[in-house]
């Protein structure tokens, strides 16, 4: 990317360490951000230039925030431990796969698999996220702004994944523990999962992510909660036509 | 005087054999297919079928016990910085906390590490009994990601992405509610008592290109230190072997159809995946054609039993294998000590194989308090440690017949096969003949 067109760096992250994926190794960044211990002094970090890379800034274990000025490629922030990462860009696929804790967030697009496997943390997607976002989610919770595509949280085993706009084929197929709150409509919803009543503590645990995830002007009485039947959990042959 | 017709013997029909029609019966009775652990269970053409020459005028023998033949082994040394080093070829394979007690984990972890050698997380996460007592443990990186975590990436030894498992090739795993004990439960984020479907296939690749692109995440993740396997079931070991060293994999581990699982449909047990004796050339084959045979190392597992089935693996290119049912029964599994019990589950010992149903007299394949009391960890682990001493005891007394001061020097040249087929899948000749079916035309 031409020096002209390269975002500009945020005031608030003017005494950030700066690294130069044009200039550096991917191996050289991850290993940096590894090497930072508790109560390291360098908080802020800044990657430039990422032009579509994969495995940037991942399995960081410290709340450190970085701030990646562009769009990357597979598994970003992937296994993140208690980092804010900024993707100020789009990025591919499993974004965040894995997350234990902390906090990610996607200006742009997300690709399949936002937040796969995913055990805690947040992950927010101010745009759209492709299909499969939540597969297998054990705990993370997973805000995106726009729509999502088919089979998202697949077997989604627990967290919560709430979308702003619509949500694509087979919706929660195979769903344990997890709920899913969609605010515009459902293509379909897949085996087992079902809609379900949205009582007050749900709108409380809505409302509280919408406001951790800074969405504002929309209200958690407009979303609609999806979730488990439950029939599925222990096999019975009269249920085959399901799966 | 009347002619009496002679009577004759009644018959059973071989396609319709007892077993075939107990099956029948058991299907239209309950409405459901037979689940069981362990492996193909059918005869298949295996290393039995295979011979050494042994020395002679044109080879001559090292002495037995005197002279050195060496066992020891290196995994991972293509890209990894901390490379596996085994004192002897023998491994214990991926079995998972859930589908066996943590005692009978434990008791494989401490067989290992006095042989050596190393053992295998499996589905259900890392417990902190068999990271505590192994010291090199393999970390499954597995599609259902339960209690994946990147902490015990980093103290694992080294990362086996699972791919698929001989037992199964496409097929997920299978833990029954019976087995989903609070711990396990709480392992694997899943609520207590249900039926837990382990995925098929990753949840965020798909395809050897991705697959490259996942292994450079787990290697950035673990800078670079460990080994990373990719683990196949016996499918299409020739592309599936080439793709994984494609995809940047240190090893490749290669599992054929008579590998164990813990729970899986019999009818996939017995009818998917190819034998362990058909795997193993075109897998080495793949490695020799791509120039990365002893660069990147082949583990094959699935049936190994004895010193022999060690040799004869190494002899046709293999750098070490890898055992799971064999190191359960050294444990005490399937131990006729528990016959009355294994009578009363309606089967026997030596044919016990409901691992799923978590009910082992045996203590291994349960999560009940009660039962798994009857492993100690100590004691198996020793047990674990006497029979991989004696395997590999074996496999040296062979290749010193051989004149090989080291097992990994055996080679093709040194087998004969008893049988067509088994000439055929080794590619080393029929005894007797300087055939090799599919060699030279013929």
């Amino acid at each position: 990317m031409p020096a002209t067109t390269m975002p500009k760096a945020q005031s608030d992250q003017s005494h950030a360490r700066v690294f130069d994926l044009a200039e550096h190794s991917l191996r050289e960044l991850n290993q940096a951000l590894h090497k930072l211990t508790p109560g390291s002094n360098e908080t802020a970090w800044e990657v430039l230039h990422p032009r579509g890379s994969h495995s940037v800034a991942v399995g960081v274990d410290q709340p450190v925030s970085i701030d990646v000025r562009g769009s990357v490629g597979y598994y970003c922030a992937g296994m993140n431990d208690g980092a804010t990462i900024t993707v100020h860009g789009s990025a591919g696929p499993g974004v965040g796969e894995n997350m234990m804790s902390g906090q990610i967030i996607i200006k742009g697009d997300a690709s399949q698999y936002a937040g796969a496997t995913g055990k805690g943390g947040l992950l927010v997607i101010e745009g759209n996220a492709s299909s499969r976002c939540g597969i297998s989610m054990k705990g993370i919770d997973i805000v995106v702004h726009g729509n999502i595509g088919h089979m998202s949280a697949f077997m989604a085993q627990s967290g919560n994944l709430v979308v702003l706009g619509d949500a694509g084929d087979a919706l929660g197929d195979s769903i344990y523990e997890a709920r899913l709150f969609v605010r515009g409509k459902v293509e379909s919803l897949g085996a087992d999962c079902i809609a379900k009543e949205m009582r007050p503590e749900h709108i409380a645990l809505l409302q509280g992510l919408l406001d951790k995830a800074g969405v504002t002007g929309v209200k958690a009485s407009e979303f609609k909660r999806y979730g488990s039947a439950r029939t599925l959990y222990n096999f019975n042959i009269d249920n085959a036509d399901a799966y | 005087m009347t002619y009496k017709n002679p009577p004759t013997t009644p018959r059973k029909s071989a396609t319709f054999d007892d077993y075939t029609l107990s099956e029948i019966r058991r299907a239209a009775q309950t409405g459901i297919y037979d689940i069981r652990g362990a492996g193909a269970k059918r005869k298949l053409p295996h290393f039995d079928d295979l011979l050494f020459l042994g020395a002679s005028i044109s080879r001559y023998p090292l002495e037995g016990y005197r002279e050195r033949c060496d066992t020891s082994v290196v995994l991972g040394s293509r890209h990894a910085k901390k490379p596996i080093e085994l004192k002897i070829p023998i491994t214990i394979a991926g079995m998972s906390f859930g589908s066996l007690s943590g005692p009978a984990k434990e008791a494989l972890g401490r067989g290992a590490t006095l042989s050596g050698t190393s053992t295998t997380t499996g589905d259900g996460g890392m417990t902190e009994e068999e990271r505590g007592h192994s010291k090199q443990l393999v970390y499954q990186y597995l599609p259902s990601r339960y209690g994946m975590n990147p902490r015990d990436l980093r103290r694992a030894d080294a990362i086996e992405v699972v791919v698929g498992q001989g037992a199964k090739p496409g097929g997920g795993g299978m833990l029954l509610g019976q087995k989903i004990s609070d711990r396990v439960a709480e392992m694997r984020t899943l609520p207590k008592g249900i039926d837990q479907r382990s995925a098929s296939r990753h949840p965020d690749w798909t395809g050897p290109d991705d697959l490259e692109i996942k292994i450079l995440e787990l290697r950035e993740i673990t800078d670079w230190e460990k080994p990373i396997y990719v683990k196949v079931g016996g499918a299409r070991p020739y592309y599936d072997t080439a793709l994984a060293v494609k995809a940047g994999a240190d090893v490749v581990v290669v599992d054929g159809m008579q590998g164990g699982t813990a729970a899986t449909q019999e009818v996939f047990i017995e009818n998917v995946g190819q034998p362990t004796l058909a795997c193993i050339r075109p897998a080495v084959q793949a490695l020799q054609d791509l120039g990365m045979h002893r660069k990147v190392q082949l583990i094959v597992s699935g049936g190994i039993r004895n010193g022999a089935d060690v040799a004869k693996a190494l002899a046709l290119g293999v750098d070490a294998v890898s055992i799971g049912t064999a190191a359960l029964v050294a444990l005490g599994d399937n131990d006729p000590r528990w016959e009355a019990e294994y009578n009363a589950l309606g089967t026997t010992a030596g044919a016990y194989d409901d691992w799923h149903e978590g009910r082992d007299p045996a203590g291994i394949t349960t999560q009940d308090p009660e039962l798994m009391k009857r492993v100690d960890p100590i004691a198996a682990g020793r047990r674990l440690a006497n029979y991989l001493k004696v395997m590999t005891l074996e496999a040296q007394t062979i290749a010193r017949a051989c004149g090989k001061n080291s097992l990994h020097n055996l080679e093709p040249e040194d087998l004969v096969a008893l049988t067509i087929e088994a000439a055929a899948m080794a590619g080393v000749p029929l005894a007797g003949t300087n055939w090799i079916p599919g060699k030279n035309g013929f």
